[in-house]
């Protein structure tokens, strides 16, 4: 399978990453690692006339500390996420799930804030930054704005990215010893999750779904039974409250549902909510 | 678009379509057919190749995005000798039809390069990425756990 042509530009500044986007007009795409790109584009489900490059930018690939958080690059690959040793120490969730994306050779290309701005419901990543109430950079034309991670997703893989904007960081609290707990059911072992968890108990509770909405979603349900002293058991069973799973050819959504349930209890026991 | 990159410790130029993909840059243009196509939908891993020593699936990389980069192909993987995962597979017979041969032992030298003596679990882990439609799992994992004890296994050339 052959992707349609394109015009492929080369960015070696953010800068002139952001100037190609505005130039290349309304069908020009990034390209990151292009593990979720180019299998659509394989596919023929994506033909951007125009694709820039940020593959390149080593320099939007790192992991700071920031005090109270930990930043981290858009260009940072999944496999660098999982072997840090300051993100395995700070934010042990983040690590983890980075280590439980696809298969070696995925995690080698894959770039976390790829993972992010795709707004994939079936990806990770997203529900790590939703459940730990990340915050995301992005960078445009006219400077850097920051954007709650629970305001980014608004749609199929639909996001608060404007056109010519790049997401440049994404700032981490601390867990500080919090606990935590992520959960993936899949089939095959490199598979994408047919429902995930991703819980954190933080003072208050943040508890985030994968695959069970058209967009990353908070389990907000469970997040407000936990704030009025439900156990994991009563908080479970309103896991998919307001939110209409999809059907595919894995699962039902009733299914999925069923397994919200089991996955976020089996989550918040084991984060000791 | 022109590319150059180091293929096996050769330095290849070529002008591509950026379109192309690099599985089709290695075989097509360069005549390397060792890389196999299984699924071409990024999942079968019979496609792989080191870039930097790292594994990476073929299939779903540009040629442009490798450009100046160092990849091993299972062509340029044996020096003098075999490999010691290639030694290791023909002496435990981890291989059927061998279709998926080419990337599981390339999939296996990036695993050793990172983690020189893996457990079971973690070859099995390691090799997620890689199906064997003959469904000859035992005896590859117990290639790969072989390579491992004749190690020093060494880290695949990369120049930089
Ligand atoms: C076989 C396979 C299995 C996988 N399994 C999983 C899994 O289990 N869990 C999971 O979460 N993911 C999985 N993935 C997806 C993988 O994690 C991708 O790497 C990731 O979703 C996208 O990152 P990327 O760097 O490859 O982005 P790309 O494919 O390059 O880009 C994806 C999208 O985001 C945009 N984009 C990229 N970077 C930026 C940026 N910095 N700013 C703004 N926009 C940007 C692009 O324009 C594009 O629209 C799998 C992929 C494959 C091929
Ligand atoms: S051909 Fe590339 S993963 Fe199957
Ligand atoms: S040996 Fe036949 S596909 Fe693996």
């Amino acid at each position: 399978m052959i992707p349609s042509s394109f015009e492929y530009r080369r960015a070696s500044s953010l800068a002139e990453a952001i100037t190609m986007l505005g130039e290349g007009g309304d069908d020009a795409k990034l390209l990151a690692g292009g593990h979720s790109l180019l299998p659509l584009m394989k596919l023929r489900l994506a033909s951007p006339t125009v694709l820039v490059d940020i593959g390149r930018l080593r320099e939007l690939s790192y992991v700071r500390d920031g005090g109270d958080h930990l930043a981290v690059g858009a260009l940072t690959r999944h496999a660098d996420v999982h072997n840090s040793d300051v993100v395995g120490r700070e934010v042990p969730l983040l690590a983890h799930v980075a280590g439980q994306i696809g298969d070696p050779q995925v995690r080698h290309r894959g770039t976390i804030g790829g993972s992010i701005a795709h707004g994939d419901p079936a990806s990770d990543l997203p529900a790590v930054c939703l459940a730990l109430r990340a915050t995301l950079l992005l960078a445009g034309p006219s400077g850097e704005r920051q954007v709650p991670a629970i305001e980014f997703f608004t749609g199929f893989l639909e996001t608060a990215l404007a056109r010519d904007e790049v997401l440049t960081e994404i700032r981490f609290p601390k867990l500080g010893g919090a606990r935590w707990s992520f959960q993936k059911f899949n089939v095959r072992a490199q598979d994408w999750a047919i429902v995930g968890v991703a819980a954190v108990r933080n003072g208050s509770a943040g508890v985030a779904l994968v695959n069970m909405a058209d967009r990353p979603v908070l389990a907000t349900g469970v997040e407000a039974a936990l704030a009025a002293g439900a156990s994991p058991e009563e908080a479970a069973a309103h896991a998919s409250d307001g939110l209409e799973p999809p059907s595919d050819v894995r699962a039902s959504g009733e299914y999925r549902r069923h397994l919200a349930t089991v996955l976020v209890r089996r989550a918040l026991e084991e984060a000791g909510a | 678009m022109r590319v150059s990159l180091t293929v096996n410790g050769k330095l290849r130029e070529s002008e591509v379509e950026p379109r192309l993909l690099l599985v089709h840059f290695l075989r097509d243009v360069l005549g390397l057919t060792g890389t196999n196509i299984g699924c071409d939908t990024s999942s079968c891993g019979a496609c792989t190749v080191l870039i930097g020593g790292d594994s990476v699936k073929s299939c779903t990389m540009l040629a442009v995005q490798a450009d100046g980069t160092e990849i091993t192909t299972i062509e340029g993987l044996a020096g003098e000798a075999l490999h010691p995962v290639q030694e290791a597979f023909r002496q435990n017979h981890g291989l059927q039809c061998g279709y998926c041969t080419p990337g599981m032992v390339m999939a296996a030298a990036s695993l050793l390069a990172e983690q020189p003596h893996p457990s079971e679990e973690e070859v099995r882990a390691g090799l997620e990425g890689n199906l064997c439609r003959c469904t000859g799992y035992h005896n590859i994992v117990k290639s790969v756990l072989a390579a491992a004890d004749m190690a020093p296994v060494p880290a695949p050339a990369v120049a930089s």
